[in-house]
């Protein structure tokens, strides 16, 4: 009989394990807490480094599992798991050979660091925000008119002990440089402001495209992190940092504020981890076997991980793992 | 004639963006894009022949030209000898040298080109 590999999480990792574990032969279920496929990226707009459109990345995703007739449950939340079974949250179970973990991440809550009042002050964004407005083609306006200043912060939910998330999202940086130049280009006339702790472009064409930003589009930089934010009498929002290049205190306000929101771990990784017997990591994301060789397993028998599971990761880096992830399973059963 | 207690009222520091001028900066800029993409290393100020002997310090310089702060900038900029070993440095290769001479012509203290 076909041996099942269960899949929790129906994004681009799972649906990358899936398609790969189909083509050998096996059968993956796919197990996906909203109505539809494609996790996250499905409310994203454009993908650094190339502005390339992140639909065309789920529609052939969604396409390769459809064509497959690869089997999916949307609208199930798994609550308990472990290499042979699922249980959902209305009681169900299914049952399988093998599991891959792929359920992701959690964006950070940017109302949490109410010191920039995000959700307290009109135009204060995310950067999912921005995604998704992008995608909607509704970017704000200030009193119907385009925004004349515009400030983007780095690192908001990263590197912050403040709120138990010590760990760096990585993919923000080079989000904020890519929304920094979407937004210049929408509104030319607009001056923008990066403030940034470090900048951290540690992909292939993300230094080119942050040099891009600072030539062509003037994205000013500012080394240093906005304290708070507060709105001024004509409903903008004053923020104030310290520029540290030059030692002195730097205060401005602004048409629109964005927050680079980061990756945090899921709420529920706790529950899935300890009824699996599986191991997190202190950033609350699930401990792979090694970072290396074992970097896709876990450390129970028959249970692998693929994607932001394991920690914050970019697009292309979550599609690889799938395809190691849905190779290992392969491997694993072969052998059963 | 006014009386002097002794005390005064401090200038604020805060480098406030809503009030300074950016058309100084601009104008370098405009020539000169590639000082946008400085990344504060510091390579310039530490290879400095001047900054071994005095205060001045060009990448503080260039930055605060860039937000539209100006004062005591004429004292500063003429410490620069113009030896351009800052521009041997720059990993970012900007040149720092140019940089100098295009905030003179623009603070008025050279005649323009």
């Amino acid at each position: 009989m076909t041996k099942r590999i269960l899949i929790i999480g129906g994004g681009i990792a799972g649906m990358r394990s899936a398609v790969s574990l189909a083509d050998a032969g096996l059968h993956p279920v796919v197990i996906e807490r909203e109505a539809v496929l494609g996790g996250k990226v499905r409310n994203w707009h454009a993908l650094f480094p190339t502005f390339t459109p992140a639909a065309g990345i789920v529609e052939e995703l969604r396409a390769a599992v459809a064509a497959r007739g690869i089997e999916v449950l949307t609208g199930c939340t798994a609550v308990r798991f472990d290499a042979r079974r699922v249980e959902l949250a209305d009681g169900r179970t299914i049952e399988g050979d093998a599991a891959i973990l792929a359920s992701g991440f959690t964006l950070f809550d940017a109302g949490i660091k109410e010191e920039y009042g995000y959700g307290l002050y009109e135009h204060v964004y995310t950067s999912a925000d921005i995604e998704r407005m992008l995608l909607a083609g509704t970017l704000p306006t200030v009193n119907g008119a385009a925004p004349r200043r515009i400030a983007f912060l780095h690192c908001v939910g990263s590197r912050d002990e403040k709120v138990c998330q010590k760990h760096c999202s990585r993919v923000c940086c080079i989000t904020g440089v890519k929304q920094a130049m979407e937004l210049k280009q929408r509104f030319p006339g607009a001056e923008i402001f990066n403030f940034y702790m470090d900048i951290r472009m540690f992909g292939p064409g993300y230094e080119e495209l942050y040099r891009e930003a600072q030539l062509r589009s003037n994205i000013h930089f500012i080394r240093g992190r906005i304290s708070e934010a507060a709105p001024t009498f004509d409903g903008r929002i004053q923020i104030k940092a310290e520029d540290t290049l030059t030692g002195r205190p730097l205060r401005m306000s602004v048409d629109l504020l964005v927050l680079l929101v980061g990756m945090r771990a899921n709420d529920d990784n706790a529950a899935l981890a300890a009824s699996a017997g599986l191991e997190t990591a202190p950033s609350g994301f699930l401990a792979p076997r090694d970072l290396f060789l074992g970097n896709i397993r876990s450390s129970v028998e028959g249970i692998f991980y693929a994607g932001t599971i394991t920690a914050p990761k970019t697009i292309g880096e979550t599609l690889n793992e799938a395809v190691a992830a849905a190779e290992a399973v392969a491997a694993y059963l072969k052998n059963r | 004639m006014a009386l002097d207690f002794g005390y005064g009222i401090s200038k604020p520091r805060t480098i406030d963006l809503d009030r300074n001028e950016f058309y100084k900066g601009n104008a370098v800029l405009g020539k000169m894009p590639e000082l946008q993409s400085c990344i504060g290393c510091g390579s310039c100020t530490a290879t400095c022949t001047a900054g071994a002997l005095t205060d001045f310090n060009f990448r503080r310089l260039h930055t605060l030209i860039r937000r539209g702060e100006f004062k005591g900038i004429y004292d500063e900029i003429n410490k620069c000898m113009l030896c351009g070993k800052c521009r041997l440095t720059c990993p970012r290769g900007i040149n720092t040298r140019g940089v100098v001479q295009l905030i003179k012509r623009n603070m008025g203290y050279l005649q323009p080109e």
